[in-house]
C-alpha cells in the first residue's frame, strides 16, 4: 500500500529540462526549457512556469532530442528466426522478449527509447513484431510499447531463399531437406498462396458470423493461428514490415499486395528503394533503410547511401534503422550521413530517426518529436547530435531517466569491487570441491 | 562537376596552388588563409604568402571557405582482395596453410573493385590491404593461419596494381594464437564453450608451431649466410628474412590482455619490429606496450564491447585511453564495406576523449610513421607527396563532403558506382 502510494508520488513528479537547445523536429529549435508531467510533455517554450515541486534540471547548453525510434531491430529477444516452415505468422516475438539482454542498455545509452522488434528473415512471411519501449530493469511485458499496432516480417530476396538450396551456409538447406521456395518467383508464389488461404478463412468466419447472427446454431470455423494474423493484415488491423533488397521484388510484393487488397506498412533495409521510389510513394508504403550499408552480399551490391536522401525527395516516408545491436548505439551520426549523401537538412536528418519511424509505426500521437502531450522520451546530447563528437548525456522514457551518463561512470568501480567479490567468492567454492589429489577425477569442464 | 573531374585528370603533373585555404598540414598548426604550392607532385610551399614568382604558371585552385588536409591512410582493409564478402568467389583474403609467408596481398589487388573509388570518395588516398581477415568466418578458407602473408600499401589510384603500389610489403602479417575458449557453431548458427584445458592444450601447441617456424626460418638465414652447397631457395622462407633482419614490421593480431601480453613476450625473444593491431582490451598491457615502443593498429571505435558487463563505452573511448598512454597508433577498419568511415570512427573516438588534433594525425601523419612513409606522406609538408583533399569543413565530421582529391599532385575522379546510380536514379521521370 506504501508503495503504491509511492509509486504514485513518483508518476506525479515534474522534471523541468532548463537551458537546453531543444530541437523538436516537427518544430523550429529554440533555447529554452521542457516541462515533463507525468511522464509527459506539459510544456516547452523559450520561457516556462516552473512548478515550485519540479524538480529542475539544467541542460547547460546542450542539446535536447525526441528520443530516437529504431524502426528494426533484433535486440531483446532469445530468438529470431521460426526458419522451419516458410510462413511462420503464428509466431510473435513478444513470447521471447529478453528484458536482460545487455543491448537494451546499450541502445538506451546511445539515445533510443523506443524499438521495433522484428522476426527474422528466413521466410517469406515470418513471425510477428513487437514494438517495445528501452525501459531497462522492468520486465518483458512491461517493455512493450503498450497500445502500438500489431505487425508482422515478411522477408524476399537470397534470405528467405536460402533453405531451397543446398550449402555449407549456416543457414543454408541439405540435400535431402529442401524448403521451397529457392527463387523469387517461389517466393511470391508463397504470398499468394498464403493470402488465397487467409481470403478462404476469412470469407468461413465473415459466413459463420452472418448465420448466428441469423440466429441459426452452428459449429464456429476452426481457428488458424497462422491465417488469423493475415486476415489481420487483409483487414488493416496488423501492419506489415517487409524486408528486401531489389526493385524487382518491392516492385512485386507491393502489386500482391495491391491484388490482395492489402497495404505495405513499410519495406524494411530497401536497398534498391531509390529506384522505384515512385512506386513506393504511390502504394504508400514507408521506407526504412540502412545509412550506408552495402556489398555484403550480391543483392546488396547496388545499395547506395544516398538511397535514404532519393526516397524523402521522391515523397517516401522514409526512416533509418540498425538492424544490428551496434548501429542502434548511434543512430544519431547514421542519420547525419544524410546531410552528406544526398543534402538532406539538419531537421530532415533528424526526422528519418525520430518522427518518421514514429509514423511508419502507427505511434507518432505519442513519441517522434518534441510537442506538448507527447511522451516525454527525450535524449540529451552534448554537441549537436548530427556532430560525430555527440555523446548522449542523459535519456528519460515516460519522464523517467533511465540513462545518466556520469552516474554510469560514477558506478563503475563500485561494479568492479562487486564483480571481484562474486568471482573470489566463487574461486574459493572451486578450491574447497576440488578433489584430493591424485583421486584421479577429472575437474568438471 | 565530374566531367570536369576527368578532364582534369589528364592533365598529369600540371603544377597548382591552392589558395585562400584553411590547411591543416597535421604536423604543426593550422593555417587561415593559406596557399599550398604543388609542383611535379610534391608539395613546393606552404604558407600565408608564397612569393608570386613560384606561382608562375601554376594552375590557381580557389580554396576560399575550405579546408586542405594530406589525404587519409586506412591502416587495415581488404580493398582489391574482397568484392562480396558473402561469395568466396570474389574473395581473395584467407590462402590455406598455417605459415604463408611469401604471399603478397599487392598482386591480388583488383584495381577495379567498386570499393576503391567508393573509399577514395571519402577522402582515403591510401590504405593497407591485407592477406586475411583474423575471424573473417566465411571470408577466410585459411582461419587457422598463423601468418596469412604480407600486407601492402596501396594507392587508391592507378590502372594496374603496379601503379597503385606504395609499399608491396608494408608488413607480415601474423594473427597470434589465443586460449579460446568460446565456439561458434556455423552449422548451428549457435555459441558454444570448449573447456579451458582443451583450448589451453591447443594453444600450447600452436605457439610452439610458431616458435618452430621462426627456429627453421633463422636456420634457414644462416644456412643462406653461409652459402652451403647443399642450400636451396625456399620461398616462404626466404620471405622471413626482412622479417628477421628487423627490416620488415610484423603485424600482430592480439585482442585481449593474456594474448597481447604473450605477443609482447614473442617480439622481445624474436627480436622483431612489432605492431600490434586489433587490439581491444588491453587492461595493463597498456604501460608494456609503451615501454617497449610498439604502435597499434585500433579497429573500429563503434565495435561492441565483447563482455556484457564491459563499460557500454569501452571501444568508443579505447582509442582515447591509448592516447593517454603515450602509445603511438593508427586507425584500420579491418573491412571493405565500411572502409570509407575511417574519419567517423576517429570523429567518434574524439567524442569520447581522444584529443581532435590526435585522431586526425592517427589518420595520416602517424600512419604514416607506423608504415615507414612518413618522409614522403602524411602531412602537408615541404618537399612531400601531394595526397591531398579539400572539403568543406571537419573530415572528422560525418556530415563533411569531400570536394576534391589529388594523389601525388594528380587530380582523381570522385565518382564512383553510388554516385553514378545516385545520379542515374534521381534523374527517373
Amino acid at each position: 500500500m506504501t508503495s503504491l502510494i509511492l509509486f504514485a508520488a513518483l508518476l506525479a513528479q515534474t522534471v523541468v529540462i532548463q537551458n537546453a537547445n531543444v530541437l523538436p523536429v516537427t518544430k523550429p529549435g529554440f533555447k529554452g526549457s521542457v516541462v515533463i508531467e507525468n511522464g509527459k510533455i506539459k510544456e516547452m517554450g523559450e520561457k516556462v512556469v516552473v512548478p515550485g515541486n519540479a524538480q529542475v534540471v539544467d541542460a547547460g547548453g546542450q542539446y535536447l532530442m525526441p528520443g530516437i525510434i529504431d524502426a528494426h531491430s533484433h535486440i531483446a529477444a532469445d530468438a529470431i528466426n521460426e526458419g522451419s516452415v516458410s510462413v511462420s505468422s503464428m509466431v510473435g516475438i513478444e513470447d521471447v522478449l529478453n528484458p536482460t539482454q545487455i543491448s537494451i542498455y546499450r541502445g538506451l545509452a546511445g539515445g533510443v527509447t523506443s524499438s521495433n522488434i522484428l522476426h527474422g528473415s528466413a521466410n517469406a512471411i515470418g513471425g510477428k513484431c513487437t514494438l517495445i519501449k528501452m525501459r531497462w530493469g522492468k520486465d518483458a511485458s512491461e517493455m512493450v510499447f503498450e497500445g502500438a499496432k500489431p505487425s508482422i516480417k515478411f522477408a524476399l530476396g537470397e534470405n528467405p531463399k536460402r533453405r531451397g538450396s543446398s550449402g555449407s551456409g549456416p543457414l543454408q538447406g541439405s540435400p535431402g531437406n529442401l524448403r521451397y521456395p529457392a527463387t523469387r518467383m517461389g517466393v511470391e508464389d508463397v504470398i499468394r498462396q498464403a493470402f488465397n488461404d487467409a481470403k478462404i478463412y476469412q470469407a468461413k468466419w465473415k459466413e459463420y458470423e452472418a448465420r448466428k447472427a441469423k440466429g441459426e446454431t452452428i459449429i464456429p470455423p476452426r481457428r488458424d493461428l497462422k491465417l488469423e494474423p493475415l486476415v489481420e493484415v487483409l483487414e488493416g488491423k496488423r501492419q506489415v514490415h517487409a524486408h528486401c533488397y531489389r526493385a524487382d521484388e518491392i516492385l512485386m510484393l507491393l502489386r500482391v499486395a495491391d491484388d490482395y487488397g492489402f497495404k505495405i506498412r513499410t519495406l524494411q533495409h530497401v536497398l534498391e528503394g531509390y529506384k522505384v521510389a515512385k512506386e513506393i510513394a504511390a502504394h504508400g508504403a514507408g521506407a526504412s533503410t540502412f545509412s550506408d550499408w552495402w556489398a555484403y552480399k550480391i543483392e546488396a551490391y547496388d545499395a547506395i547511401p544516398f538511397n535514404a536522401a532519393v526516397m524523402m525527395r521522391k515523397g517516401v516516408l522514409t526512416s533509418i534503422n540498425s538492424d544490428s545491436a551496434d548501429v542502434t548505439r548511434r543512430l544519431n551520426t547514421e542519420a547525419a550521413k544524410t546531410v552528406k549523401y544526398g543534402g538532406l537538412t539538419e531537421t530532415e536528418a533528424l526526422s528519418l530517426i525520430t518522427i518518421n519511424p514514429a509514423k511508419q509505426l502507427e505511434v507518432e500521437a505519442r513519441v517522434g518529436s518534441i510537442e506538448p502531450g507527447k511522451d516525454a522520451d527525450l535524449v540529451l546530447y552534448n554537441q549537436h547530435p548530427l556532430s560525430s563528437y555527440a555523446v548522449a548525456q542523459k535519456v528519460w522514457v515516460d519522464g523517467d531517466l533511465y540513462f545518466d551518463r556520469q552516474k554510469d561512470i560514477e558506478e563503475r568501480s563500485r561494479k568492479e569491487a562487486a564483480k571481484k567479490v562474486m568471482l573470489d567468492r566463487q574461486r574459493e567454492q572451486q578450491k574447497k570441491n576440488a578433489p584430493m589429489p591424485g583421486a584421479g577425477m577429472r575437474r568438471p569442464a | 562537376m565530374i566531367a570536369a573531374a576527368w578532364l582534369l585528370a589528364l592533365a598529369v603533373d600540371e603544377s597548382f596552388v591552392v589558395r585562400n585555404v584553411t590547411a591543416h598540414p597535421v604536423t604543426g598548426p593550422e593555417i587561415a588563409n593559406a596557399s599550398v604550392l604543388v609542383k611535379d607532385g610534391r608539395i613546393a610551399e606552404i604558407g600565408p604568402k608564397i612569393a608570386p614568382a613560384a606561382l608562375k604558371g601554376a594552375k590557381v585552385v580557389e580554396g576560399k571557405g575550405l579546408h586542405l588536409w594530406p589525404g587519409m591512410i586506412n591502416s587495415a582493409t581488404e580493398l582489391g582482395l574482397q568484392e562480396i564478402s558473402s561469395i568466396r568467389e570474389t574473395v581473395d583474403t584467407g590462402e590455406i596453410g598455417t605459415f604463408n609467408p611469401q604471399l603478397r596481398a599487392l598482386i591480388a589487388v583488383n584495381p577495379e573493385s567498386e570499393f576503391i573509388p567508393v573509399t577514395r570518395a571519402n577522402g582515403i588516398t591510401m590504405a593497407i590491404t591485407m592477406p586475411a581477415v583474423p575471424g573473417g568466418g566465411t571470408r577466410s578458407a585459411g582461419a587457422g593461419a598463423l601468418i596469412p602473408g604480407q600486407m601492402s600499401m596501396i594507392h587508391l589510384d592507378g590502372w594496374t596494381w603496379e601503379e597503385m603500389e606504395v609499399k608491396r610489403s608494408a608488413a607480415m602479417m601474423l594473427v597470434f594464437p589465443t586460449v579460446e575458449t568460446r565456439t561458434f557453431n556455423f552449422m548451428e548458427f549457435s555459441p558454444g564453450r570448449t573447456a579451458f584445458s582443451e583450448a589451453k592444450r591447443f594453444y600450447d601447441r600452436r605457439i610452439k608451431e610458431l616458435g618452430d617456424y621462426f627456429d627453421r626460418a633463422r636456420a634457414y638465414q644462416q644456412a643462406k649466410k653461409a652459402a652451403r652447397p647443399d642450400f636451396n631457395i625456399d620461398l616462404a622462407l626466404e620471405a622471413m628474412i626482412p622479417v628477421l633482419e628487423g627490416r620488415t614490421p610484423v603485424v600482430i593480431f592480439a585482442r585481449d590482455e593474456r594474448t597481447i601480453g604473450a605477443a609482447l613476450d614473442f617480439i622481445e625473444k624474436q627480436k622483431i619490429k612489432g605492431v600490434l593491431a586489433d587490439v581491444q582490451r588491453p587492461g595493463k598491457t597498456l604501460e608494456r606496450i609503451k615501454k617497449l615502443n610498439v604502435p597499434l593498429v585500433l579497429g573500429d571505435a563503434t565495435r561492441l564491447p565483447e563482455e556484457e558487463d564491459d563499460a557500454y563505452d569501452k571501444n568508443y573511448s579505447l582509442a582515447a585511453e591509448v592516447y593517454k598512454a603515450g602509445i603511438k597508433f593508427c586507425l584500420g577498419t579491418m573491412d571493405n564495406q565500411f572502409a570509407r568511415n575511417l574519419p567517423f570512427e576517429a570523429g567518434i573516438a574524439a567524442g569520447y576523449g581522444l584529443p581532435k588534433e590526435a585522431a586526425v594525425k592517427a589518420l595520416t601523419i602517424d600512419a604514416a610513421e607506423i608504415w615507414g612513409l612518413a618522409g614522403d606522406y602524411g602531412s602537408i609538408g615541404k618537399g612531400k607527396y601531394a595526397d591531398l583533399i579539400l572539403t568543406d569543413g571537419d573530415i572528422l565530421e560525418h556530415k563533411t563532403k569531400v570536394l576534391s582529391m589529388w594523389i601525388k599532385g594528380r587530380p582523381v575522379s570522385l565518382d564512383n558506382k553510388h554516385t553514378r546510380l545516385y545520379q542515374k536514379y534521381t534523374a527517373r521521370p
